[in-house]
């Protein structure tokens, strides 16, 4: 098991690497002067420039400022913010709680649903709540959910009126920030009404950002389900005589999870990227707007930030998915 | 053998044989593939996109970029207000709907086949060079798709773009970018699979050169796959555009691209639903339709599949 760890933990080395590869490339790639670039757009005197010239380390070999760059990143320095001049990481760490709330919910609803619906589909194939669901399934996946999200807000909030267009909470609540997570700093200020206008704002970008990993999650499901129920020990536990319920639920459920697993954790990488889209739909105060922001007012400090600390989110999780799939299954360990 | 006339028939056996042995693996494939309704119903779709496309200046009732003064936000024809000169209703400065999303079909189509085409050229190179040569340009060329596959895709296509500038050219190669190492990954794992194939063996002994042995021999036993990814590939960058004319980082207005499209009708979406509905749904149909032959090509193409 140690062999397995120390194996996995070797191989994110290069990753790690590369990460941040391209994103010190990145602002060397951009048209122009990298300084003027850092800088933004209103430009820098001659002396001004020579300073920044020495303080950003251009003046040193490629290799001694990729060396600095990284030194910097363990020490938690990922730059400044030329739009805010606060450190990249406050600003990050400030946003992130919203979209690990928003992803959370979303991957929540996403297993909710999929999972069962993929299980009924794999059980009663051919039927036609299998047809239905894996068409349903099928235009999930093709869904271009920014027009997905407006969509839901023409209908739930433009016709019927039932949730906001947009925002985390309404803005008659006021209170301090605990945890940064809405749902839990409106139980936590006692305000009549705070956390009933939290899940409101919640529900639509949920089910948006949620739309795509349903689908794949259901799909992954059925199939796995399909492949698990042919197999001779479900046979066996039918032959035993052992209820429908049973046979699916504890027999071919068990092994059937295993893929699953493995893709809802996948999915981080979809969530991250599908945060960007959602989070502007419904001006969520998040990381995903905040890097659309950032490249949209050229604040590339911040771009440069964002993309390495996203980046090394999604390999932590996919790092983390890969040992438990290991955990859970010894096949892939010993090999 | 010496015979020159003996030689003149048995080639043309052989090439009897061999155009016989094509029919029977496209009859097979089309039976495999007409099994599956939803496949053959996205084929027509696909097909109908394909024709409004390519017919689109002469089909269109209106100028896509005609903005009509006296025409303002029309609502679809069988609303009250509605008219037969704009079936689908006006945009907010007059355009005709119908027709940019006619003329939409254009863009959408055309970065389909660029970007899966710059992708699928660029990772059967990088793939086959992994897959057949091993050893360090291995490690090298896979641990550099890993990177690449360790950013998530739209973001990564954001950056790229904010690197070459918005616009509709450099979405599509930042989207090629972003897609090519599954193609890579699929040609690597392919070759590798095949490489140690007797025929493969036996054209070595054979004499034939690496050249030949990549391109000649191992990869035309490794198009299948890549023909199920490249068809998912293609809705992958019709979405992925027009996610990016969405964000305002793709197509420029005012093109008629279906995601820019959407980005200009957003401020419209409580007054004007049919601004925002019917470019989404021309994106969520194509999709949908080339999803579906995806589907259906992997069920023909996959053995393991054809025989449950």
């Amino acid at each position: 098991m140690l062999k397995f760890l120390l194996n996995k933990l070797v191989l994110i080395v290069p990753t790690f690497i590369g990460i941040t590869i391209v994103a010190f490339g990145f602002v060397r790639v951009l048209p122009g002067d990298p300084i003027l670039a850092l800088a933004g757009e209103r430009g820098v005197e001659p002396e001004r420039y020579q300073q920044l010239l020495v303080q950003f380390g251009f003046d040193r070999p490629i290799w001694e400022q990729y060396f600095t760059y990284v030194i910097g990143l363990f020490q938690g320095d990922f730059g400044t913010s030329i739009a805010t001049k606060r450190p990249v990481l406050n600003e990050f760490m400030t946003l992130f709680p919203a979209t690990v709330e928003l992803a959370t919910c979303a991957i929540i609803f996403a297993t909710l649903v999929g999972i069962p619906a993929g299980i009924i589909s794999a059980v009663k194939r051919g039927s036609w709540f299998d047809q239905l669901t894996m068409g349903t399934a099928l235009a999930g996946y093709s869904m271009p959910i920014f027009w997905w999200g407006l969509l839901l807000i023409i209908l739930f909030s433009g016709v019927l009126g039932w949730t906001p267009v947009s925002g985390r909470i309404s803005l008659l609540y006021f209170f301090p920030q605990v945890t940064g997570f809405m749902l839990i700093d409106s139980l936590l200020s006692g305000q009549a009404g705070a956390f009933r206008s939290a899940v409101m704002h919640l529900i639509l970008p949920t089910i948006v950002l949620g739309t795509i990993p349903l689908a794949v999650i259901a799909r992954q499901t059925r199939s796995a389900m399909l492949e698990v129920l042919g197999e001779d020990y479900v046979r066996t536990a039918r032959a035993k005589g052992l209820e429908q319920v049973q046979v699916v639920g504890v027999h071919a459920l068990r092994n059937a999870m295993i893929p699953v697993i493995t893709t809802i954790g996948l999915q981080v990488g979809v969530l991250l990227g599908g945060a960007i889209l959602t989070e502007t739909i419904f001006s969520w105060p998040g990381i995903g707007k905040w890097m659309l922001d950032s490249i949209s007012r050229r604040d590339y400090p911040s771009v440069q930030g964002g993309l390495v600390l996203i980046a090394l989110i999604v390999m932590v999780v996919n790092l983390t998915v890969d040992v438990l799939y290991g955990l859970i299954n010894p096949r892939i360990r010993h090999q | 053998m010496t015979d020159p006339t003996l030689k003149n028939i048995d080639q043309d056996v052989v090439r009897e044989e061999a155009r016989k042995a094509r029919w029977s693996v496209l009859n097979e494939f089309w039976h495999y593939f007409s099994a599956n309704k939803g496949a053959v119903l996205g084929l027509c779709i696909f097909g109908f996109m394909i024709l409004m496309a390519v017919l689109a200046p002469l089909i269109a009732p209106h100028d896509p970029n005609l903005q009509n003064r006296d025409a303002f936000l029309v609502p679809p024809v069988w609303q009250d207000g509605g008219s037969w000169a704009y079936m689908l209703g006006t945009d907010a400065v007059g355009r005709d709907i119908l027709s940019r999303l006619m003329h939409g079909a254009r863009f959408s189509l055309f970065i389909g086949v660029v970007v899966v085409t710059i992708s699928l050229i660029g990772g059967i190179l990088i793939g086959l060079i992994a897959g057949y040569f091993r050893g360090w340009v291995d490690t090298l060329i896979m641990r550099v798709m890993d990177i690449i596959l360790a950013f998530p895709s739209l973001l990564l296509a954001l950056v790229l773009v904010a690197i070459l500038g918005p616009g509709l050219v450099n979405a599509m190669i930042a989207i090629a970018v972003v897609l090519q190492p599954h193609f890579a990954r699929l040609t690597r794992a392919a070759v590798m699979s095949e490489s140690n194939r007797e025929y493969v063996t036996s054209a070595k002994v054979a004499g034939a050169g690496h050249m030949r042995l990549m391109f000649k021999t191992i990869l035309p036993n490794c198009v299948a796959p890549l023909i199920v990814q490249a068809t998912l590939s293609f809705s992958t960058a019709i979405l992925d555009a027009a996610a990016l004319g969405f964000l305002g980082m793709g197509a420029q207005p005012p093109t008629p691209e279906w995601g820019t499209m959407l980005a200009e009708a957003r401020e419209f979406v409580l007054r004007a639903w049919w601004v925002v509905t019917f470019p989404g749904i021309a994106i969520l149909v194509t999709v949908l339709a080339i999803n579906l032959v995806g589907d259906g090509l992997r069920d023909a193409l996959d053995p393991k599949l054809k025989r449950s």
